[in-house]
This record gives C-alpha cells, sequence and structure tokens, in this order.
C-alpha cells in the first residue's frame, strides 16, 4: 500500500484506457513524488493527455486504479477533485470567456467557501475579494482585472486558468501542455511561473515539448503509443535507448 | 450574440459604467416593483396588465433556467400549469384560504420541477429540450385524464375567491385594480427574491455553469446539482405565476399545459432579453399587448407577432431590453 508513503503523493496501479476498441492507455503504473515537478512527455497521440485526464478525475480508468495521498479517487467525481487538493489547467484555455478577469477568480474562489447559498449577497462574502487580488498579482494579471475575461491576449488567459487552479490552494497542480500556442516571450515567463509555484507544492505537467520541461523537471515520465517508456531523472531519460529512438531521433 | 448581454446584465460592471446606472443595477428589483405599481394606469385595461405581470413572472422564473443557466428548457408550461392546478384544486375541493392555495401553487411547481429536472437535468441542448417536452406533454395527459380532479378538457372551474383579507383589511378582488395589486404584491416579492438569487454566491455559481461547465467543475462545483436546484427555484417562480393566473382568471383552461404555453415563455424572453433581469417582463408586455391591440382589428394576430419576433430576433438579439441596457452602459 502506498498509503504508507508519504512522500509519494499520486500513483497509478495499472491503468489502462479504451476509447472503443482503441487502446489509448495500457497498463501504466507510475508514483509521483510530493514536492516534485514530473513531467509526462511523449510524442503526438502518445496518450499524455488520457493519461492527464485519468490523474485529474476528468475520464474513468477503463482498467486499473488511481490513489491520491493513499486514498483510491477512481470513482470520484471531477468536482470533489478541487475540495480534495487537486487542480488543474486545461489544454485548451478554459475561463469563463463573458466573466471580467477578476470575477473568474472570485468565482473559482468562492467554490471552496460557498456553493449553494442563495441568499446573502455574494459581495459580502469574507475576504474573497482581498484573496482575489492576491491571487490575480501572484499570476501577474493585476493590471487586466476588469477586462472581460475573452478580451485577454492568450498568454493571460493561460495565466488566469493557472490563477484559477491556484484558488484552492491545492497541494497537487496539474497542468495540460501550459505553453500550449504561446509565444517564446510568454513561454519563458510560463515556465518561471510554474517553478515559482512548484516550491509551495506539487506540480505535474504533460508537454509536448521535451526541450522545455527537461531544465525544470525533477522526473519525466516519456510515453509512447499509449506505454510507458521511461521513467526517471531527465539525465537519465535523455540516455535511455528507447526514448532516443522514437521520441528524440523523429524530432529533435 | 445575446450572450454578450447576458454578461451586462450580471457580471460585475466596469468601474467605467455611468454611477446612475451602477444605482438602477442595484437597485433593479425596487425599480422594477416601481414600474409594476404605475403599469396598471398606462394601460388600456386593468385585466391586461395583470395578465401581463402573470406572463412576465412565469417568463421570468423560465429566464432563470433559459437566461442565466443556459438550458433551452420546452417543458415550462408543466410548472406554470401544475402550479395553477393545484392553487385550483386546493381551493375548489379542499376549501382553502387562497393565501394556502398559492403557497401550494408555489410548492407543486417546485415539485414538478424536481421531477422533470431529475429525469431531464443530464442531458444538454437540443436533447434537454426535447425532454422536457416530452415530460411536460405526460404532465398534460395527466391533468387531462384526471377529469375529476380538474375538470379535464373543460377546465378547472369555480375558483371564485371573491374578497379577501389581509391583516384585517377586507378587500374586493373582484375590484380590477384591487386584484391587480394583490397580484402585484407577489410579482413585487418574487422580484425581490430574485434579485437576492441572482446576487448571491449561487447566483455566480449559475451563471458560472453557463459560461463553462468544465470549468466550473475543476473549480469543485458540483453542475449536475446546480442545474438542478436552478431548475426547482425557476418551478418555484413559475408555479407562483400559476397560481396568480388561477386566481386571475377563477378558471385554469388546459391550455396552460400546451407546449404552445412553453413556447411562450420562450418567444417572451428571446423578445425581452434572455439573461437580463428584466428583459421577460417587457417581452411579456409586447407579446400580449400584440396579441389584445393587433387581435382587436384581425383575427391574423399571430401573424403580426410572429413577425415582430423575426424582426427583433434579426436586428435585436439582444431582446429589447437587452439592446436598450447595453445602449445604457455605453
Amino acid at each position: 500500500m502506498s498509503a504508507d508513503n508519504p512522500d509519494v503523493i499520486l500513483r497509478t496501479y495499472g491503468v489502462s484506457k479504451l476509447f472503443g476498441k482503441f487502446r489509448a492507455l495500457n497498463d501504466i503504473s507510475a508514483s509521483f513524488p510530493r514536492g516534485a515537478i514530473t513531467s509526462i512527455i511523449g510524442p503526438n497521440g502518445a496518450g499524455k493527455s488520457t493519461y492527464f485526464n485519468l490523474l485529474s478525475g476528468s475520464l474513468a480508468p477503463s482498467g486499473g486504479r488511481v490513489e491520491f495521498e493513499g486514498r483510491d479517487v477512481t470513482n470520484v467525481p471531477q468536482h470533489q477533485f478541487a475540495h480534495m487538493g487537486v487542480a488543474k489547467s486545461f489544454q485548451i484555455t478554459n475561463v469563463f470567456p463573458q466573466l471580467s478577469t477578476r470575477e473568474n477568480v472570485r468565482v473559482a474562489l468562492q467554490a471552496l467557501v460557498s456553493r449553494y447559498d442563495i441568499w446573502r449577497p455574494r459581495a459580502k462574502l469574507p475576504g474573497l475579494a482581498e484573496r482575489a487580488d492576491a491571487l490575480l498579482n501572484q499570476v501577474g494579471l493585476w493590471h487586466c482585472r476588469d477586462r472581460i475575461a475573452k478580451t485577454l491576449a492568450h498568454g493571460e488567459q493561460r495565466a488566469l486558468e493557472i490563477g484559477m487552479a491556484l484558488a484552492s490552494n491545492p497541494r497537487l497542480l496539474l497542468l495540460d501542455e501550459p505553453t500550449a500556442g504561446m509565444s517564446p516571450e510568454e513561454t519563458r515567463a510560463m515556465m518561471d511561473l510554474i517553478v515559482k509555484l512548484a516550491k509551495e507544492r506539487t506540480v505535474i505537467l504533460v508537454e509536448h515539448k521535451m526541450k522545455l520541461v527537461m531544465g525544470i523537471s525533477d522526473r519525466v515520465l516519456v510515453l509512447h503509443q499509449g506505454e510507458l517508456l521511461a521513467d526517471g531523472t531527465p539525465a537519465e531519460v535523455r540516455q535511455d535507448q528507447q526514448v532516443k529512438r522514437v521520441y528524440l531521433g523523429q524530432r529533435h | 450574440m445575446a450572450v454578450n448581454e447576458m454578461s451586462q446584465s450580471l457580471a460585475e460592471a466596469p468601474p467605467s459604467s455611468a454611477g446612475w446606472f451602477e444605482f438602477a443595477r442595484r437597485h433593479r428589483a425596487g425599480l422594477a416593483s416601481l414600474f409594476v405599481l404605475v403599469f396598471p394606469l398606462v394601460m388600456p385595461f386593468t385585466a391586461l396588465a395583470a395578465n401581463i405581470l402573470i406572463y412576465g413572472l412565469y417568463a421570468l422564473g423560465f429566464n432563470l433556467v433559459f437566461g442565466f443557466l443556459g438550458l433551452l428548457s420546452f417543458g415550462h408550461a408543466a410548472l406554470f400549469g401544475t402550479g395553477a392546478y393545484l392553487c385550483g384544486i386546493a381551493i375548489v375541493h379542499f376549501g382553502l384560504p387562497w393565501y394556502a392555495a398559492i403557497v401550494i401553487g408555489v410548492v407543486a411547481g417546485a415539485i414538478m420541477a424536481a421531477a422533470i429536472g431529475a429525469l431531464a437535468i443530464r442531458t444538454r441542448g437540443i436533447y434537454f429540450a426535447m425532454v422536457t417536452m416530452a415530460l411536460a406533454q405526460c404532465v398534460y395527459y395527466l391533468f387531462y385524464q384526471a377529469e375529476g380532479w380538474t375538470g379535464g378538457e373543460n377546465g378547472l372551474r369555480g375558483i371564485n375567491v371573491n374578497r379577501i383579507e389581509i391583516f384585517g383589511i377586507k378587500l374586493d378582488f373582484i375590484d380590477p385594480l384591487t386584484r391587480y395589486y394583490v397580484i402585484a404584491a407577489f410579482v413585487i416579492l418574487a422580484l425581490f427574491a430574485l434579485s437576492r438569487i441572482l446576487a448571491s454566491p449561487f447566483g455566480a455559481v449559475i451563471q458560472a455553469v453557463r459560461e463553462n461547465e468544465a470549468r466550473a467543475r475543476a473549480s469543485g462545483y458540483n453542475v449536475t446539482l446546480t442545474r438542478f436546484i436552478t431548475f426547482v427555484l425557476s418551478g418555484a417562480f413559475c408555479g407562483l405565476a400559476g397560481a396568480l393566473a388561477a386566481l386571475h382568471l377563477s378558471i385554469v383552461p388546459i391550455e396552460m399545459l400546451y407546449y404552445e404555453t412553453s413556447g411562450m415563455a420562450v418567444m417572451m424572453s428571446l423578445l425581452g432579453g434572455m439573461g437580463t433581469f428584466f428583459g421577460p417582463f417587457v417581452g411579456a408586455a409586447v407579446f400580449l399587448l400584440l396579441e389584445n391591440l393587433v387581435s382587436l382589428w384581425t383575427v391574423h394576430w399571430q401573424l403580426i407577432v410572429g413577425a415582430v419576433f423575426v424582426a427583433c430576433v434579426l436586428f435585436f438579439p439582444a431582446g429589447i431590453w437587452g439592446t436598450i441596457l447595453k445602449r445604457l452602459d455605453r
């Protein structure tokens, strides 16, 4: 049982995922160390996003088990993950487009304090406004707090999404291709932000661009065609013959 | 898209907007109530004004699900009709006082919404519209068949409330203006309740679910339960509208359960402005005024109403009230 091991925050036991007859993931067992940045990499179609969705509870595995802090979370509904201390950002930008930047963060914060109160004015919920402003500062969006979210630049929307994920002050932050579609400057800023956030929590990120994550990751998992190909430190993974063949050889 | 306007009435206003607009937003329920109070004075007949109030409230309740939650229900006639029938049955068959009958109508609307919602709430988009419509047809059939209780196709007759007493004051409920103001009192209560719900934490959750279901879920909101609760709240408002209609008309016609009645709520909300606080009221007023005035000189009034509706959707996609709000907010 992993329950005894506090150094492991998240663990999968032989998880598989079938879409119809297509086997997107096959029997993946891995554990994610607490307090580290672990990157899941692999070429297109490797099953990264599927694996990510199993980890974040958006998909239920066809077989196997997911454990968070020793608790079986395989069939826990998605909306409860935020309350357990797990937050995620999406691969495709996913904010509340018609609401202001500040209201986006405020709604995310409110999820932990008040979800079904239909009577008290929400403006009077104590502390929410201050915490929303602090979060906006943390992710560098203070200057556009009053703008409608859909009018933000792409990089700003991604930062907003991270801000919303941080609202629950998660112990585990799951990021699905956080730099997808970003300019080089935006990418650099995002990487800096991730490193900063990882000082206080565990980060698991899915990334397509291998080079990007090698420098900041403590551990790297390589997926290929739904199989776990390699699992180790960036240096180990770089030396792995199989990884070189299927991944590095063809792209970089 | 009308979606743009929804957020203006809902989301925090940009700080640049004029102070009086902010004031109006904050006191929307009070201002709407003022309007309700002077409304019969500018209307051709008081009975029509009362009708507009009732249908306005019905559309308001519908709009909670349609405009604010973002689900198109085609079965709201069942909630409106259930409120009306149960209010009527309480008076005709059980001889309950009128105020108790109203409470029963509200509760019945909510219970019916819970029953329909429990079955329909997991579906989206066109499927939600279809399922709610099908279930509403079942409700229609149920009331149609239960002739002993509901009068079947003749409607439920004999809801005769002539004199009512409020805190010792005796009122003549047959006098149209008195009747209007009794109904208006309940509508004003509902306006304040709705405004309060929209300004509550749950009001923010409703709009979050409409805006982005996946994000709302990832933030820790139970999307299905949020939808269900909103649907039940909507049922309570529509049940109240139905109960008031029963008292106003002294009869519950079976037509109240027709799917046309469901469609009316959609039209009124779109005409006035979906997702705005007061839009459905405006929509109900325009719809019923057109119906009443145009039908005076032609039996083809539906043609005119239809043309106005099409013109509105084409040229004012935010609805009449939504467009006005948008202009003012500039």
